[in-house]
């Protein structure tokens, strides 16, 4: 498949861009920054996302989505890189509802996806335990119990929980080999303790606890058998849009940061015009592009099949981490004592790049996985 | 069945008849490829067989018109022979510098008396073809140099030294930058000269590298008489002629980034070295490494395509070749310093059937010359500067 965007896709990402552009500026993600909104994210704007069909980007078009796929889902993240605009758009709209589409009985889906089509329902993926992402290693149990199960453990950097309706919660079942199963938990079911955690980059996180907590049989999303392959395929798919988002981001510091060398004067020139820059920035593009290709190639790979898309999808959000790491460096640094600034914006730009590398492996994770993958 | 899947379809069923097993191995030593000349050397029966069967049918040159030696083919036609090739795994019929750089140049700055004397030649691998640009003080600073061609009225009179002249003792014919006018502006008086190496004042001397090997030579010009017919585009013209022709040096160079077929990086460090108990490398700082660089080789194939795809749809940037050749060579130079590292002790034989005598270490070193050769890296990262990401004095 080439690799652009084709037609309808380009015309998507131009009404994205100017959607997102007007209605969620960076001033507006710190004016909730700044006013400590308890949300974290704006109601109305989340609705607006709604009726441009980008909360259901992922949901069938017969449940009231969009019924479009993950490239498309990517091509939005890099518009919400581009700005910063917090919005339950991973959480739900692409986590969530890749999971529930996947995974979820036609029972699950009817109850969730209109709803995460009309912004009505913020459902957040509980599966971090300790300070690295560690999909293998989850310790939380749901032990059988009657027709249901009943769930212990603790979660974190759980995006979007504190606001969540809904939680999806990996855990182990008591069974053979303790297969990972995922489980729609009510957020206000008897046993659930959420507390928001305000983090560096100003959008949603949570800890949450999980003691004791009842759930029926109907909350099992697919099977035990089937959970590990489904965690895997939704996380990756979270990985593919998330390394879109962090292009976004590369893409637009570095934009600010060229447009700065070309009007900045110091020692009576333009500071564009020395080499040790030109070199650090062209070096930066060459970084930018490379990662732009095998970011659409992984969004394609995954709409393709998930379960081949693994080792693209590594290589691709191992790329957007360093890549996007590089760009923020290099545009605090290249804006001088302006970049250190809170008034300006690129200092926002690297929180958000920090916090999105972190979220669903970050370079050194995603570089592991690759050797894992090619049995070495 | 569209018109390109009954090519596809036509196009296997030839390369099957027509592609002797021998030639479906990856070719790995500078003896597995075929140069053509005036007096080719062909490492075995099939070598030649294949070159003549590809080229009979213009697929040596598979875009260039027919009138040319070419087949005509459309880009898109092309694409599905490269990928119909890369699935049988059949080698490149002919390497030449011909087709990589003179080829476009002359299809773009050509006389049609031009065209049809040399590029049959070049499809049919009867002439090899190598290039006078580099002088001993123009090297960055090409549009510097200084060898003189002397307008005689019926031909040039052409002095002074090139170097860096790959494979200068084994072409028949060199595409040569000269200076036409010492007055000019240093870019407004060069010209681009066409002219057989068998001419009288023409000797070439081939350096020693630290691989071992010679593929380069210093060639000098000591009163070498060229026909005036022999001029390309007019005269003080050449460097837009230079230019256009470096672009597609540096496309041809920065394949060099992608992954050759066969065994990756990480498989080969396993074989040498071995694994730990949890099937991991036995060596977790250049496991780190090769992951890394494993997963820079994935999106820089990804960017190549990208890049095909998009001057496809008539939106390439002809200073990408810049970026593209810039990273290929740094990421070749790290490919071969992994391989080294996971070969340990035996990568460090330099003689011996057992290393093929040296044959990994000697690649090693030949690559350090990837960015250097074609315009540095230092001169790519200018180009960019300039070209896409105009700043300014760059």
């Amino acid at each position: 498949m080439a690799l652009v965007l084709n037609d309808e896709q380009r015309m998507l990402q131009d009404s994205a861009r100017a959607f997102i552009s007007e209605s969620a500026p960076v001033a507006h993600l710190r004016a909730l920054r700044d006013g400590r909104d308890d949300t974290g994210f704006s109601r109305d704007l989340w609705k607006k996302f709604a009726e441009m069909g980008f909360s259901g980007i992922l949901v069938p078009e017969g449940q009231g989505g969009s019924g479009l796929g993950v490239v498309e889902a990517g091509v939005i993240a890099e518009e919400l890189g581009r700005t910063l605009a917090p919005s339950p758009f991973l959480s739900t709209a692409v986590l969530a509802a890749a999971a529930i589409r996947r995974g979820g009985s036609a029972a699950q889906q009817a109850a969730m996806l209109p709803k995460i089509a009309a912004a009505e329902l913020v459902v957040a993926l509980a599966i971090d335990e300790g300070v690295k992402h560690r999909p293998g290693a989850i310790a939380t149990k749901a032990v059988r119990d009657g027709a249901g199960f009943r769930i212990d453990g603790a979660k974190t950097l759980v995006v979007d929980g504190h606001v969540a309706d809904r939680l999806i919660v990996a855990a182990r079942v008591a069974a053979d080999g303790d297969p990972v199963a995922l489980f729609v938990v009510d957020a206000r079911a008897p046993g659930v303790a959420i507390e928001r955690t305000v983090m560096v980059d100003a959008h949603n996180a949570a800890r949450v606890r999980l003691t004791n907590v009842q759930v029926g049989a109907d909350a099992l999303l697919g099977s035990v058998e089937g959970g590990a392959a489904l965690l895997e395929a939704v996380l990756d798919t979270g990985r593919a849009v998330l390394a879109s988002e962090l292009l976004g981001i590369a893409d637009e510091v570095f934009a600010r940061t060229l447009t700065y060398l070309k009007e900045r004067r110091q020692f009576g020139r333009i500071i564009g015009e020395f080499q040790a820059l030109q070199h650090r920035a062209s070096e930066l593009f060459c970084d930018i592009e490379m990662t732009r290709a095998i970011v659409i190639r992984a969004l394609q790979a995954v709409d393709e099949d998930p379960v081949k898309a693994r080792d693209i999808v590594s290589a691709a959000k191992a790329r957007a981490c360093t890549t996007a790491n590089r760009a923020v460096q290099e545009g605090v640094q290249m804006h001088g004592g302006m970049g250190m600034t809170d008034q300006f914006d690129i200092g926002l730009f690297m929180k958000r790049a920090r916090v999105a590398q972190e979220l669903l492996g970050d370079a050194h994770f995603h570089a592991d996985r690759h050797a894992t993958l090619n049995a070495y | 069945m569209t018109t390109l899947d009954t090519f596809r379809a036509q196009t296997h069923a030839w390369l099957e008849a027509n592609c002797p097993p021998e030639m479906r191995t990856p070719a790995l030593t500078d003896e597995d490829r075929c140069w053509g000349g005036r007096r080719p050397t062909f490492s075995s029966e099939a070598q030649r067989v294949w070159m003549q069967r590809m080229a009979e049918r213009g697929w040596t040159v598979p875009t260039w018109p027919r009138a040319y030696g070419g087949a005509g083919l459309s880009k898109e036609e092309a694409l599905v022979l490269r990928q119909e090739m890369a699935a049988l795994r059949c080698r490149s019929p002919l390497d030449s510098f011909g087709i990589w750089m003179l080829g476009p140049a002359l299809l773009k700055y050509g006389s049609e008396a031009q065209k049809l004397e040399h590029l049959p030649k070049i499809a049919r691998g009867e002439i090899r073809w190598c290039q006078g640009y580099s002088e001993p003080n123009s090297g960055s600073d090409l549009a510097s140099l200084a060898t003189r061609a002397e307008d005689r009225g019926d031909h040039f009179l052409v002095n002074g030294q090139k170097i860096w002249t790959s494979y200068a003792d084994k072409a028949d014919w060199i595409f040569c930058l000269v200076r036409t006018d010492p007055a000019a502006k240093k870019h407004e008086g060069i010209s681009f000269l066409l002219f057989d190496m068998a001419s009288p004042g023409v000797s070439t001397r081939p350096i020693t590298l630290i691989s071992g090997k010679s593929p380069f030579c210093e060639t000098f010009f000591d009163d070498v008489k060229v026909p005036a017919a022999n001029l390309i585009g007019e005269k003080n013209k050449g460097w837009e002629i230079a230019k256009y022709l470096l672009t597609h040096e540096r496309e041809m160079i920065s394949s060099i980034g992608d992954r050759a077929p066969g065994k990756s990086v990480g498989a080969t460090a396993r074989d040498a070295i071995g694994t730990d108990a949890r099937g991991r490398l036995d060596d977790p700082g250049l496991r780190a490494q090769i992951a890394s660089f494993e997963i820079d080789e994935m999106a820089f194939r990804a960017l190549l395509q990208r890049s095909g795809d998009r001057a496809r749809r008539g939106e390439g940037d002809p200073a990408m070749s810049s970026a593209l050749k810039y990273y290929g060579a740094e990421l070749n130079k790290r490919r071969y310093e992994l391989l080294m590292a996971a070969g340990g002790a035996d990568a460090l034989e330099w003689e011996g059937a057992r290393s093929d005598e040296g044959a990994l270490a000697r690649a090693w070193l030949r690559t350090k010359a990837n960015s250097i050769e074609g315009g540095t890296s230092e001169v790519q990262l200018n180009i960019v500067s300039k070209r896409i990401l105009g700043l300014p004095g760059a």
